[in-house]
């Protein structure tokens, strides 16, 4: 009994000490202004060159500046008036002088800044972009996302190993000259030269320690923000780069980037203050938030789509494959089934993505029209009968059992129940479901083990080919197994065609060959970013391609 | 008992290299990749294999994974905290979680064991009904229901306790305030089913010759259920107590999800969703140590509550 109660003693004392330790275990605060944001939990990397995720991409929009940066060119709106971040100049000091060469390549010639500095103060060179980009494409770095500058010259030679990386088509002529050689003129490359990716890394940070990116006394950044802490699963709290070039304008002392998983805690904390800015709430909410004003639609460069396996029967018939497409009600399932803003798909390209007259013209969509009514479904489920009927299959009659595969998700399950009934609904088709965990689901169907599947792309660059050059016969993104000659044909020109009319007339021809003429795919809706901020933030601003910025906000 | 604990302790060793070996090869045949994702290409994840060794042979894999562990070198992290040792992950999570887990426990014990003394010895009385009715629910109800009611009942902005200032984010400067969700939520599962069967070893010991005789010999009720009864009542808790501290200290999925606690608990479960090979690996490993650590405890405290009982003889 003695020791029992001394075990309980000693037991009652830790706990106490422990909880004591808890309560003088005080956070240092910041004396100014603070935003608390929640985009993910803890990202995969913070190293730019490995990153692949969205949440990584905003994180380090603010602890690193490439060549160039997103600004907001709509101020007044306060991020509530669409995508409104426009590319100008970052690191770079004015824009790019371009010249073409004799081989048919292209060279950009950044000049720097000159007040552009380090966290640790040293100044950045433009040999801490050759680093940076040679490591990109190193096979040994591995990056995910190497081949966002798949146009510079050698790149791709490198990637698969067949050249060194010290032969990328990028040099440093001086500390303050940076030039990159292009394969063809590429028209987004000065997006790809905001893009995390390829921003500048400094080569005696990096090199000989493999954990430089997660500890914030080793991580030397040249943002506007620089990591001040980093509480695995908890918090990543940023603070002023005082070495940043325009450190007066900054607007929060420090930025949080809380780290959490679960959408309703998300939303408990945003209704109590303790979050200024969260992305998508418990789907079971999203409808009534977005009515009441609280949850913003936000513009998003991507489209959710049924992938049809173009080489499997019955969908290796395209009349199958069209009248499935048509017998899809577009307008309800994002009216009564996603209910985040999103807008039902008359094409493949989404809106927002730009054309041959840039931002200041006609999108794509605009340009090129849609290839399905989706607000007269009467008439698109009579064609869709009479295709099914062309096909063989009258009223669904002897049509094969097929399965439609999903992803193990909420949203994705309500999806498929809603397909499933227009299609038996409108073609007599009885479709059977099917989910599988996200990484099974992956790999069924990048080897096309499927009938149909849904499926969604979401863009890295504001530019139509990264729509469209997925579908070519052997792009590893061409899930929907799509193959036609002439398609591939007309992307290679676009892929190495300088001019930018040209090119854009000749991805409308692709595209109408993709949706017209093989309706490959399935799309239903462009995607949008749905997110919430808090009233009395202003002066968020973001690209369509998911960069939000806050750098620059302020509170009354 | 040296030499009990010594033979357990070999035991132990080669349990843990079977759990590895079992859990290393079940694991690389489910399908999956760490790298996995919608934009990635053949070669891009063939250059990750490369990177991280996963292209070579299944037991070459294992028996350099198997190498590295026995060097201390549980391998990295290779998508949840990318290139983060594991063990350095396990080192910084599993104080908050054990912290969490400790406290859960005591008060489920404190509270669960005299609950199921009181209904025991009530036994078809109000009493006994109200505390069965109290443990059932308790049982029944999912961590992520509790954790929830929780959350409404303290931390929304109307809340009836709103006023306690609990914040929905934990926060450790927080001291009692922060723990006590993520406590209670925690330990009620366990409280629950403690008084449970606390109340039915109570009651078979309550029914023994020993515990009559001592009502006869005119002993106070409190020194009855106590001293004697509770010793005997005591040893199938101890029991459930033992792999149950493992888990618990090891952290909830639920818990530290809902109220964003920086534990080690989530990852168990996302490890896995993620295919973080090593992640997986080393946490199985910690896991499987700490339940056979403290089953053998167990054992050993059998022996404390009951000097009858011969370990090396039940070996």
């Amino acid at each position: 009994m003695k020791k029992s109660r001394l075990l309980a003693l000693g037991l009652s004392a830790a706990l106490a000490v422990s909880l004591l330790a808890g309560c003088s275990n005080t956070t240092e605060q910041s004396s100014g202004f603070n935003l608390n944001l929640c985009f993910a939990s803890e990202p995969e990397t913070m190293d730019p060159t490995l990153n692949r995720t969205v949440d990584g991409n905003v994180m380090m929009n603010h602890l690193f500046e490439g060549l160039y940066k997103y600004v907001d060119s709509d101020p007044s709106g306060d991020g509530r008036n669409g995508a409104t971040a426009v590319l100008v100049p970052g690191q770079a000091a004015e824009e790019p002088a371009v010249t073409e060469n004799a081989d048919g390549t292209y060279t950009y010639t950044f000049t720097l800044r000159d007040d552009i500095y380090w966290s640790d103060g040293e100044p950045v060179t433009a040999n801490d972009f050759v680093y940076s980009w040679q490591r990109l494409v190193d096979p040994e770095t591995a990056s995910p996302y190497n081949t966002i500058i798949a146009m510079v010259v050698n790149a791709n030679e490198i990637i698969n190993g067949e050249k060194d990386k010290s032969e990328l088509g990028v040099k440093a002529v001086d500390d303050k000259t940076f030039e990159v050689q292009l394969t063809y003129n590429c028209s987004y490359f000065l997006d790809i030269c905001a893009f995390p990716n390829t921003m500048p890394l400094r080569e005696d940070v990096v090199e000989g320690n493999s954990t430089w990116s997660q500890d914030p006394s080793t991580y030397v950044c040249n943002g506007p923000y620089k990591m001040a802490s980093w509480t695995h699963d908890a918090e990543i709290v940023m603070a002023q780069n005082e070495k940043y070039y325009n450190v007066e304008e900054l607007g929060p002392d420090t930025l949080t980037f809380k780290l959490m998983d679960d959408a309703n805690a998300q939303l408990t904390a945003f209704n109590n203050g303790d979050l200024d800015y969260m992305q998508n709430p418990p789907p079971d909410e999203t409808a009534s938030l977005l009515v009441a004003g609280t949850l913003l639609p936000g513009d998003y460069l991507g489209t959710y789509y049924v992938c049809f396996n173009n080489q499997k029967a019955p969908f290796d018939d395209v009349n199958v494959r069209r009248a499935f497409s048509l017998a899809i009600d577009r307008n309800y399932i994002v009216q009564q089934v996603t209910q985040s803003g999103e807008v039902p798909a008359g094409g493949w390209v989404p809106s927002n993505v730009v054309d041959a007259q840039g931002t200041d013209g006609d999108d794509f969509r605009t340009v090129g029209g849609d290839y399905i009514d989706v607000n007269d479904y009467e008439a698109n489920c009579e064609l869709a009968r009479q295709l099914l009927a062309e096909a063989g299959y009258p009223n669904g009659e002897g049509f094969p059992e097929v399965t439609y595969l999903y992803n193990t998700d909420e949203r994705h399950g309500a999806i498929a129940e809603a397909l499933q009934s227009m299609w038996k609904e409108v073609l007599g088709v009885q479709v059977r479901l099917d989910n599988q965990d996200w990484n099974v689901f992956l790999e069924t169907r990048s080897k096309g083990e499927y009938s149909m599947c849904r499926n969604g792309w979401i863009a890295d660059y504001n530019d139509p080919v990264s729509f469209l050059d997925m579908f070519m016969t052997d792009n590893g993104n061409n899930d929907a197994h799509y193959s036609n000659s002439e398609y591939d044909a007309i992307m290679t020109e676009v892929l190495s065609d300088s001019d930018a009319e040209g090119r854009m007339a000749l991805m409308h021809q692709a595209e109408d060959l993709l949706m017209e003429q093989d309706c490959a795919i399935a799309p239903l809706y462009y995607y949008s970013n749905p997110y919430m901020i808090s009233d009395n933030v202003h002066g968020m601003y973001y690209s369509p391609l998911g960069a939000f910025i806050f750098s620059y906000c302020t509170q009354p | 008992m040296a030499k009990y604990v010594i033979k357990r302790v070999i035991m132990a060793l080669i349990t843990i290299l079977v759990v590895a070996c079992v859990t290393f090869l079940l694991m690389m045949s489910v399908p999956g990749s760490p790298f996995n994702d919608e934009k990635i290409t053949a070669q891009q994840m063939a250059q990750m294999d490369a990177k991280y060794g996963l292209d070579k042979p299944l037991l070459v894999q294992m028996a350099n994974y198997m190498k590295g562990a026995l060097h201390g070198d549980l391998g990295v992290s290779l998508k949840m905290q990318k290139d983060r040792p594991v063990l350095e992950i396990i080192a910084e999570k599993f104080p908050l979680s054990a912290k969490i887990g400790v406290i859960a426990l005591i008060w489920a014990v404190v509270v669960g064991v005299p609950l199921g003394c009181l209904a025991a010895y009530n036994r078809g009385k109000w009493i006994d009904s109200l505390l069965r009715i109290i443990s059932t629910l308790g049982i029944s109800m999912p961590g992520f229901v509790v954790a929830t009611f929780l959350l409404i009942l303290f931390c929304n902005e109307d809340a009836p306790f709103s006023f306690l200032g609990i914040k929905t984010i934990f926060d450790e400067s927080q001291g009692v305030r922060a723990y006590f969700m993520p406590c209670f939520a925690l330990g009620l599962y366990p409280m629950c089913y403690i008084a449970r069967l606390s109340r039915s070893s109570m009651l078979d010991a309550l029914g023994q010759d020993y515990i009559k005789t001592a009502r006869a010999k005119g002993l106070a009720t409190p020194k009855i259920i106590f001293k004697h009864a509770l010793r005997n009542g005591v040893i199938p808790v101890i029991t459930y107590l033992g792999p149950l501290t493992a888990f618990t200290l090891c952290g909830g999925f639920v818990v530290e999800t809902v109220f964003t606690i920086p534990g080690l608990g989530r990852y168990f479960v996302q490890s896995v969703q993620n295919r973080d090979y090593f992640l997986i690996m080393g946490t199985t490993i910690f896991l499987a140590t700490l339940v056979i650590v403290m089953n053998l405890v167990v054992d050993i405290l059998y022996k404390v509550v009951d000097p009858r009982i011969d370990l090396a003889k039940g070996d």
